[in-house]
């Protein structure tokens, strides 16, 4: 299908009796791939895969497990190409290093729905390089041309003459990569693009999974902090003496965070923080207040903000249209509350520190533990535990729950390695959430039912301002993350005069991206504001979407599987109403039709019909899971949600005022891919935009009630 | 004091007020029951006392002595129980935090009710939080489940 042009550095790394095969992709475009192959940085010992005597092949993986699935697709590429025997396949988290670097963020990452599509190339390429390795050492075994040799089922095979690669191993390592290998066309692939069960199921039924929260090493402690509990507030000073008479409690000690209760266990540690007496001095952020910050966000999106798409001259335009529509959309702060509270295990020694935890951001996290402990980045070692959920949580620019962790171990001293544990109300006040939105539109539409002029402000505070993002992803003032999916709509940019400005307010509030990021509100606002053009326009959802969307092919497919799999159009009984949405997200198109009945102002969901557009589908078993859990993500958020200030403070603290949706409230879902050979997109993400306003569309189906606000509340 | 966990006989040095979630994990090592919400709002630290699901996160563990706890490491003795077989089966797993705790949940439901109606499913496994969503999965594993114990009994 493809040469491999831009692998032009391949290291082998010799390990006992495993083949481990590692490689450097040069980057495919601009400066370097115009000079000479001959010079890019020689990277870290590194490994993709290692082939053991025992015939397992063990795959490396350079992003973390989070529920997603990699565990289970970035194997399927390498088994596709190095033909092995699938049972025999196992994979673990890499450790932190330059080689495992995100072939597009250049930092070892997991995160923007982009595992799989962004290693289409290099684990297929792993395999492929592993296989001649292989044919080769047999093929001189033998005597005969490695062309006369095949790899199948984890042997390499020339007539009647057959190794296995695990007997092979030790003689491969010792080759000469090739200059190219062929990869598969994705249409011959008997691994990948068929849907497989997941690698990980055994040892996370059993108890075995080791998560972050689950690490225990000889002589450790654990530690609770008790942190500020206004955002910015810091310790004016406190009393330790009630903390550190608690049985078990071993040391108080400050930190930049606030203070550290370190125990023989959480029970001390938990008992120890309760007994502490801090005086905190709150800081700017004491009148914090949803009501106030509710009317300024308002009163802002009634001014001009900064640029993020313009064309035509919008106010002639709305001046001269048909007909106007009008609205203000409201979005809360939200918390990711994955089920693993936050946690990170810390040993500093004297030539060296280890961290063990579940993250995301494995490249800051080395950097930021190395700066604090003194230390250089590569005698910083990261152990990737499986995550209990990360939503983004785990992706902090600040590496926020690492860094606390490295200072406690710090500041206590001392060769014991420490567990800094968040309880589930530290993980609920702890900041770092989906930002509050404000949007409003004004929208003209022509004689024919279509918008003639687009206006649309957003207000909400940026993700990225202060990171070392910034530079890459704030360009003119506009952070992309807080108008993804409204700057680069097909509704905004198919309309001939349109104006998108963002207000990007300073809070005191820590913010961070949640599974879907900016579409996580804009599809809301879209999606739910189409809806109202096509009644102001007297046409029917579905033709209307059909009509504005024209020159869109893949979100028509979507659309038009979605509403032909549900039944879009035939009657309902039962009370029940359908609403639809579509939406492109993460380089993938996803449309939903949720079927909803609503009884006693009780918003029951029944039905979500899924239709998505990935491209070329690595696990359709994962693509399913994934959007199914995105149903049941995107409904927490629709349905339940929902942080609120009062006096600086946030008013909620664990499950029962911050709900998530359980399985009673759980909907029949029905995903459907459209077959495709585009390029990859992503598919952790993209299930989640359209939930809410197709199940909002579907609510005023039902009830002629029109909800701009989530979650939400009926009248 | 004295646990008897797994079958097993324990002697733990720990307060009496301590929750048996913490002398599980932190004293005993057996750190297949998880820490969620700490107030029995998810569900994660779901164990059995004497065959009957409890939130071990609340669940003093003085209070236990004399009763035979089971954690989800003494549910797969030896081999593999019918309950997780069918969540293999029915892929349902994503992070996988909260699995001990719905398999626990699903197997005290399966040993009162053999045979579980949805509307048993959707009262036993409701007070049991999935952040990843896996719940329909989870309704297809116990009933699964309940076939497969039924094939084998």
């Amino acid at each position: 299908m493809s040469t491999p042009s831009g692998l032009s550095r391949r290291r082998f790394l010799k390990t006992s009796g495993a083949l481990v095969v590692g490689f450097y992709v040069a980057p495919r475009s601009g400066l370097a791939a115009m000079q000479a192959p001959a010079a890019p940085p020689l990277p870290d010992p590194n490994a993709f895969l290692r082939i053991g005597e025992d015939e397992s092949v063990t795959v490396i993986l350079a992003h973390s497990e989070m529920g997603q699935g990699v565990w289970t697709a970035l194997p399927m590429l390498v088994a596709e190409e190095l033909g092995c025997d699938w049972a025999k396949v196992r994979a673990e988290e890499a450790p932190a290093a330059p080689v495992y670097a995100h072939p597009a963020f250049g930092m070892q990452m997991t995160g923007g729905s982009s595992s799989t599509y962004s290693e289409l190339d290099r684990y297929r390429y792993a395999g492929a390089v592993a296989r001649e390795m292989l044919i080769q050492a047999a093929a001189e075994q033998w005597k005969v041309d490695p062309s006369a040799c095949r790899a199948e089922a984890g042997f390499v095979v020339s007539g009647d003459k057959r190794l296995s690669f695990g007997k092979l191993a030790a003689a491969a390592q010792k080759r000469t990569p090739p200059a190219t290998v062929k990869l598969k066309d994705p249409k011959d692939w008997k691994i990948a693009g068929r849907p497989t069960k997941r690698l990980d199921s055994p040892e996370k039924v059993t108890g075995q999974a080791q998560f972050g929260m689950d690490v225990r090493l000889p002589g450790m402690l654990t530690a609770l902090v008790a942190r500020a509990p206004i955002f910015g507030g810091t310790v004016k000073g406190f009393r330790a003496e009630k903390a550190k008479a608690v049985p078990g409690v071993k040391a108080v000690v400050q930190v930049p965070s606030g203070v550290a209760v370190v125990g023989e266990h959480f029970w001390a540690a938990k008992l120890g923080r309760d007994a502490l007496e801090i005086d905190w001095d709150p800081g700017p952020g004491a009148d914090l207040d949803t009501q106030r910050l509710r009317e300024e966000f308002r009163a802002a999106a009634g001014t001009p903000g900064t640029k993020a798409a313009a064309a035509g001259d919008v106010d002639a335009a709305l001046k001269s249209a048909a007909k106007t529509v009008e609205a203000e959309y409201e979005v809360p702060y939200l918390a990711h509350a994955p089920m693993e509270p936050l946690n990170c295990t810390v040993r500093i020694g004297a030539d060296g520190a280890e961290v063990w935890t579940g993250t995301q951001f494995q490249t800051m996290d080395q950097t930021v533990t190395a700066k604090i402990a003194g230390l250089k980045p590569e005698q910083v070692k990261i152990h990737t535990m499986f995550l209990g959920g990360g939503f983004g949580r785990r992706a902090t620019p600040t590496s926020d729950f690492v860094s606390e962790a490295v200072q406690v171990a710090k500041a206590a001293g001392g060769a014991a390695p420490i567990k800094v544990v968040w309880t589930r109300e530290d993980d609920i006040h702890g900041g770092y959430y989906r930002p509050m939105y404000v949007h409003r539109l004004r929208v003209g539409l022509g004689a024919d039912g279509k918008p003639v002029a687009w206006r649309q402000t957003i207000v909400g505070q940026s993700i990225l301002e202060g990171t070392p993002f910034a530079p890459m992803m704030i360009k003119n003032g506009i952070d992309d993350t807080s108008v993804e999916g409204v700057a680069d709509s097909p509704y905004v940019k198919g309309t001939a005069s349109h104006l998108v400005d963002l207000h990007s307010p300073k809070k005191t509030i820590p913010v961070l991206w949640l599974r879907s990021v900016g579409h996580s509100h804009t599809a809301f606002v879209m999606e739910t504001f189409v809806d109202d053009l096509a009644r102001a326009a007297g046409q029917e959802p579905l033709e209307y979407r059909r009509r504005l969307l024209s020159e869109h092919p893949r979100h028509l497919g979507v659309l038009n599987l979605a509403a032909e799999k549900a039944g879009w159009g035939r009657p309902l009984s039962g009370g029940r109403a359908r609403g639809l949405a579509v939406h492109e997200s993460f380089g993938s198109w996803m449309a939903q039709v949720a079927e909803v009945s609503v009884v006693s102002g009780r918003v029951r969901v029944h039905r979500v019909v899924c239709a998505v557009d990935c491209g070329i589908c690595v696990n359709p078993a994962g693509v399913r899971a994934q959007v199914e859990g995105a149903v049941a993500f995107g409904l927490s958020a629709a349905l339940h949600g929902e942080l609120t200030f009062k006096d600086g403070r946030v008013q909620q603290s664990n499950f029962h005022d911050y709900p998530l949706l359980r399985l009673n409230e759980m909907p029949e879902v029905e995903v459907h891919i459209v077959p495709s050979s585009e390029k990859a997109g992503g598919i952790g993400e993209p299930g989640v935009p359209p939930v809410a306003p197709a199940v909002a569309n579907a609510i005023f189906a039902a009830t002629g009630q029109r909800l701009r606000r989530l979650p939400f509340r009926l009248a | 004091m004295k646990l008897n966990v797994n079958g097993k006989e324990y002697e733990a040095a720990a307060p009496d007020d301590m929750p048996l979630l913490w002398v599980l994990r932190d004293i005993l090592g057996l750190t297949g029951t998880k820490f969620g919400c700490g107030m029995a709002q998810c569900g994660a630290c779901t164990v059995h006392v004497d065959g009957q699901a409890v939130r071990s996160c609340v669940t003093p563990a003085a209070s236990v002595q004399g009763h035979a706890v089971k954690t989800i490491e003494g549910l797969s003795a030896p081999g593999l129980s019918a309950i997780q077989r069918a969540w293999i089966e029915e892929d349902v797993v994503q992070c996988g935090y909260c699995q001990p705790g719905q398999i626990m949940a699903a197997a005290a439901l399966l040993a009162a009710r053999p045979h579980p109606s949805d509307a048993d499913i959707d009262n036993a496994m409701s007070a049991n939080l999935c952040r990843c969503g896996t719940y329909l999965r989870i309704r297809a594993a116990v009933r699964r489940a309940a076939e497969l114990a039924g094939r084998t009994a």
